[in-house]
């Protein structure tokens, strides 16, 4: 019973990768019986040569390094911003109400018609583009914030109450603790979101980065080159995640049905 | 003895969305001594927790007033109805907890909840997370975190709710000998006749929603009192005076 349940888990790790793999392998066979140029369609293998080359010259951890640290500025100023103002709205209804139909209209602008204008106004560093990653960031977390803040049960609070907590003992030993998981899933939305930001920001003027290098590389029909790109980025994406993820599993340890 | 803390027409109305309002207590006297006992009765939705939760000071009443001799402001501790651990903290952690918000240092804090963990016969369980605990284990925890803070008033709610018969009388004897070490004053509420006149000094009648007091008896026996006196047939006549009361 339990070792062919354990077989089955395993038959069931076993498909994503190898389905993966299969698909990879029709890629390669249909770019070979057709004739598509590599610049409309590269195969698996002509990709994986481009990776190797641009590691070996340096460009591709080059601009992947820019590119995760705008994401991590972002994610950082974002988050950070986002906790503060969180936490203060959450105690002050009334503020909330007058700020909130300001943050909800910045959120329902596209972030790709506000890219522009920062680079006219920061130019093509790296700071317009943590600027919008803080931006698409700040959102889904200060909402998680509110949430998770008012969703303390009555019964946590008057405890806290009948033990005369002040307002530091409230945050450290109920506020944090009981907003964490809901603050966890925006941060894993928001990593996601920050990525995203971080590209559309280099799409639209850079001078370094992988959407610059998507940019340069689209310009001289370096298809392969932007498949490596596109591939990293996902890569950036996945393992911050994962991360967050993992984290919020030691961290919330404590989760569970009652 | 001197009174301790004294309830004088004291109202509670929750608002509703209708507007009428929901009366949950109406016109509540009642006076603790200095170091008594006291034990509430009464039908379920009378407003007994509530009151409980005015006097803890997590509540304010409607109207009247809750007076403490001397006007000093007591320290008071509270065990929920409902266990009410913090998820987040395990077992030595929570009963730990209300030491640390006082100011006292980690390894005091925890070393004397270690003692408090040892009382409520739950060692083995000091590093678990509340979800791994059953109903009355929780509770036992709530217990330990109230008793450890040695309050001058002690609120209960149905502190023993959860708890099976044999651990329940258990628990009740257990509490009894720390009333005999702190002598803190006790409301407690309880919907169990014999534990209330095996615990208290007096018990308080409650009537149905909106609640206020309809009897109260005071129990003769003395003190330090056993589980034997259970049996004894003055024992027997006071449940059924108590069983009387609650029937009217
Ligand atoms: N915060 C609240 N808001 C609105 N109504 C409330 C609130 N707390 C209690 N009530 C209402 O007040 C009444 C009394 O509730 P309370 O919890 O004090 O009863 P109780 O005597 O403790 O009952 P039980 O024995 O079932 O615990 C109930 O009708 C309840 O619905
Ligand atoms: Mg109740």
């Amino acid at each position: 019973m339990q070792t062919s349940r354990k077989k089955g888990n395993l038959i069931q790790n076993l498909i994503p990768p190898l389905s993966i793999a299969a698909g990879l392998v029709l890629w390669e066979i249909l770019v070979h019986l057709s004739d598509y140029p590599a610049f409309i369609l590269p195969a698996p293998s002509q990709i994986l040569l481009r990776f190797f080359r641009s590691i070996s010259d340096g460009v591709l951890l080059y601009h992947s390094l820019i590119t995760f640290l705008e994401v991590l500025g972002g994610l950082f100023f974002g988050t950070s911003l986002a906790l503060l103002t969180g936490y203060y709205l959450a105690h002050h209804p009334i503020a909330e109400s007058v700020l909130f139909p300001y943050i909800v209209a910045s959120q329902s602008i596209p972030m790709a018609a506000i890219a522009p204008l920062l680079t006219i106004w920061f130019g093509s560093g790296m700071m317009p583009k943590i600027l919008i990653c803080s931006l698409v960031v700040f959102f889904p977390i200060q909402i998680n914030v509110i949430i998770g803040l008012r969703e303390i049960p009555r019964n946590l609070l008057d405890l806290m109450h009948s033990m005369r907590a002040d307002r530091l003992a409230l945050l450290r030993y109920l506020e944090i603790p009981s907003a964490l998981p809901v603050v966890f899933g925006g941060l894993r939305i928001s990593a996601t979101l920050s990525v995203i930001g971080a590209v559309v920001g280099e799409l639209t003027g850079a001078d370094a980065g992988l959407g610059y290098l998507i940019n340069t590389a689209r310009g001289q029909y370096d298809t392969a080159m932007v498949f490596v790109a596109v591939g990293m980025l996902m890569l950036i994406a996945i393992s911050l995640y994962t991360g967050i993820v993992l984290l919020e599993r030691r961290i919330l340890r404590w989760q569970g049905t009652d | 003895m001197d009174s301790f803390v004294k309830i004088s027409n004291l109202s509670k109305t929750f608002p509703t969305d209708d507007g009428n309002g929901l009366e949950a207590l109406d016109d509540i006297n009642l006076t603790l001594a200095e170091n008594e006992f006291v034990c509430m009765i009464g039908p379920s939705g009378a407003g007994k927790s509530t009151l409980i939760r005015i006097l803890a000071d997590v509540l304010q009443p409607t109207s009247g007033s809750v007076t403490f001799a001397g006007n000093q402001d007591p320290t008071r501790a509270i065990v929920f109805q409902s266990s009410n651990l913090l998820p987040w903290m395990d077992v030595l952690h929570n009963i730990a907890l209300p030491l640390k918000i006082q100011g006292e240092s980690e390894t005091a804090a925890n070393r004397r909840a270690e003692e408090w963990i040892e009382r409520v016969g739950l060692s083995e369980f000091k590093d678990e997370w509340p979800k791994t605990l059953s109903g009355g284990m929780k509770q036992r925890v709530a217990i330990a975190r109230a008793l450890i803070q040695q309050p001058q008033l002690l609120l209960l709610d149905e502190p023993f709710g959860a708890l099976d018969a044999l651990t329940r009388d258990q628990m009740a004897i257990e509490l009894l000998k720390t009333w005999d070490l702190q002598h803190p004053t006790v409301l407690m509420i309880t919907h169990s006749i014999t534990e209330a006149a095996l615990l208290a000094d007096r018990v308080v009648v409650f009537s149905k929603r909106p609640g206020h007091i309809t009897h109260e008896l005071k129990i003769p026996f003395e003190r330090p009192r056993r589980a034997a006196l259970r049996d004894e047939y003055s024992f027997i006549q006071i449940v059924k005076e108590l069983r009387g009361m609650i029937m009217d």
